[in-house]
């Protein structure tokens, strides 16, 4: 299939690309049935794949990307040209072994990186559905997921995996599908948004919404990008990915490029210039209005709230394996929090491990280099593909 | 925990032999049931349980070594402690709890002995036993704390903060209303010995104990 490039993204088209990519699209004779109570469609799914599904189509992995993160799980970036955002962990002889397993990651309805998304053209107007585009939960991304699985003709996935949002997901499909998954790995995640989680996102959306170029919305129409309040918005958000210890074993006081202080306010100390990096080249990747919603939709995700105020009964009869892991230094979603997952899944007696890895990285350390994390989900993994009857090779 | 860690430990795989302590606790449980093990290290007994006399088996441990080991056996583990994390387990919600070589260890062993017993229908503990003739013999003789083949710390640096005797066991089974269904002695590796528990010559000779337990 070919890649058509989004709307607002026209530096995708001509790029080269080597890489397979795919895109799958309902029309109205299958509009995805949203929580909200709308439908949306055209719907559109965009999804990367690495490594080969077995004959009998048992060796699949679902990864589930987070909030700002995409279906190039082990490509480079089509935009940035960076490395994948999870290559660490997704290739030949990595924990998620593609020699072994099939891995399927399918960009975020909401999202801008080919799934439908607020920068997409609504059928109704012609013009780009800016905050027309429907609100969306974590459950109808999940939803949108199980189409691609069964476009692909997958039962039942071997695995499902992912981090912070992408957690939220793996808590999400399993226990709206628990007969479509054997294995689970919710990592560095929670059963919900706390009020301080959903207290830093209303920064993010009200710094871009403050923006003028933000247009109520339409900035597509008008030519313009909301660059600096996006750019705030990830400034604000990717403090709270790094823990303390890890900014100050980074950046300490070390002032940038200068012998010292100017007495203005340039950009005086490495960490205020390494913020503005990080929002300036987040810019260049990210839709702002998808980051409304996607935000959005992390704040309103409570599992148990949809369960009678119980998490347990979320998992009553589930029968997948789950294995949590969640970092010392991660006070966006804290150990405490994965805990609560764990006494959910022992009240409901589903199978589950759970390790706390010690790291001073924070919230990111599930994507950095954290050998611990990396050997124990090895482990769970092998473990799971014996009791699952997975041979060595796909 | 500490002292199972001083012993040869044999990987079980599909449930191969296992140690001879071990082997008597797993002797105790019947099949086809759900075992909480805590304190479990590798996860040598929840294997053979799992694949001998097929238990669900669950187990906690510290060790974040011993929990990957124990996952990667495809085990269900989870890191976490004896002392704040029973509570948040159902009553009756196993067959058995068993907790091996740790009562020693933990900081409130009466209220852990007492979430064992809510948290399943049976609980199998086992313990070394401060009342075996060597240790009263090298406090007597030497004045100075017993250092054991079991017990091989110094005073400073051992993670057995709350040792006793078997009678003191019993003692606080029948304080919190116990019925002792079973009880043994074992000597250092693990061996059964003939002497009858409670009984003067067990807590005299036993290196270590094994007791079953309930609520009446």
């Amino acid at each position: 299939m070919t890649y058509t490039a989004p709307a607002g993204m026209g530096r995708l088209e001509g790029a080269t690309r080597t890489w397979p990519d795919h895109r799958l699209t309902f029309g109205p004779d299958a509009p995805l049935a949203l929580e909200s109570g709308a439908e949306l469609w055209p719907l559109a799914l965009a999804y990367q794949t690495y490594g080969r599904l077995n004959a009998a189509r048992t060796n699949a992995i679902l990864v589930a990307h987070a909030l700002t993160g995409d279906q190039f799980v082990a490509d480079p970036h089509p935009i940035t040209g960076k490395p994948g955002w999870w290559e660490i962990m997704v290739g030949p002889g990595k924990p998620l072994d593609t020699e072994r397993y099939f891995i399927i990651c399918v960009n975020v309805i909401g999202g801008c990186m080919g799934s439908s998304g607020p920068k997409d053209i609504n059928p109704a107007t012609g013009r780009p559905y800016g905050l027309s585009f429907p609100m969306i939960t974590i459950a109808d991304m999940v939803n949108a997921q199980v189409r691609v699985l069964d476009h692909l003709g997958i039962d039942r996935l071997f695995s499902v995996i992912g981090g912070s949002m992408g957690g939220m997901q793996v808590l999400q499909f399993a226990a709206r599908y628990p007969e479509r998954v054997f294995s689970a790995l919710p990592i560095a995640t929670a059963a919900h948004h706390t009020a301080q989680n959903i207290a830093f996102h209303e920064v993010g959306r009200q710094a871009i919404m403050a923006d003028p170029d933000w247009c109520g919305g339409d900035y597509l129409l008008d030519n313009k990008l909301p660059a600096r309040g996006l750019a705030v918005a990830r400034m604000a958000a990717h403090i709270t990915y790094l823990s303390e210890s890890a900014l100050h074993r980074k950046f300490g006081r070390n002032l940038q490029d200068r012998p010292k202080l100017s007495f203005a306010f340039d950009a005086d100390f490495q960490v205020e210039s390494y913020l503005r990096h990080q929002g300036l080249s987040f810019v260049e990747r990210f839709d702002a209005n998808s980051y409304l919603y996607i935000t959005r939709a992390m704040d309103y995700f409570d599992l148990a709230a949809d369960y009678g105020g119980k998490l347990a009964n979320a998992f009553a009869g589930v029968k997948t394996r789950f294995c949590v892991v969640s970092f010392t230094s991660d006070w966006l979603f804290p150990t405490a929090e994965s805990k609560t997952l764990v006494h959910a899944f022992n009240a409901a007696g589903a199978p589950v491990s759970y390790v706390e890895i010690a790291s001073d990285k924070g919230h990111d350390a599930f994507l950095l280099d954290e050998p611990e994390f990396h050997a124990t989900v090895t482990a769970f993994l092998n473990g799971a593909a014996n009791l699952a009857g997975l041979t060595d090779r796909a | 925990m500490s002292l199972a860690s001083a012993r040869p430990m044999n990987h079980t795989g599909e449930g191969r032999s296992i140690r001879v302590d071990l082997q008597l606790i797993a002797d105790m449980i019947e099949p086809g049931g759900r075992v909480l093990d805590i304190g479990c290290d590798d996860g040598a007994l929840l294997a053979y349980l799992t694949h001998r006399k097929g238990v669900d088996g669950r187990g906690i441990e510290l060790s974040q070594a011993q929990v990957n080991a124990a996952v990667r056996g495809g085990l269900a583990v989870i890191q976490g402690d004896a002392d704040t994390d029973l509570v948040f387990y159902p009553d009756t919600s196993f067959d058995y709890a068993v907790l091996s070589q740790t009562l020693q260890a933990v900081s409130e062993p009466r209220r852990v002995l007492g979430e064992l017993v809510r948290i399943g229908r049976r609980a199998i503990i086992s313990f070394p036993n401060f009342g075996h003739w060597r240790v009263r013999l090298q406090l007597l003789t030497s004045g100075r704390m017993p250092v054991t083949g079991l017990l091989d710390h110094p005073w400073y640096a051992t993670p057995n903060i709350h040792l006793c005797t078997i009678r003191d066991f019993i003692t606080l089974c029948d304080e919190l209303g116990l019925v002792i269904e079973r009880g043994f002695v074992l000597n250092r590796a693990g061996q059964k010995l003939p002497f009858d528990v409670p009984g003067r010559l067990a807590n005299l000779f036993g290196e270590q104990a094994v007791f079953m337990v309930k609520r009446p």
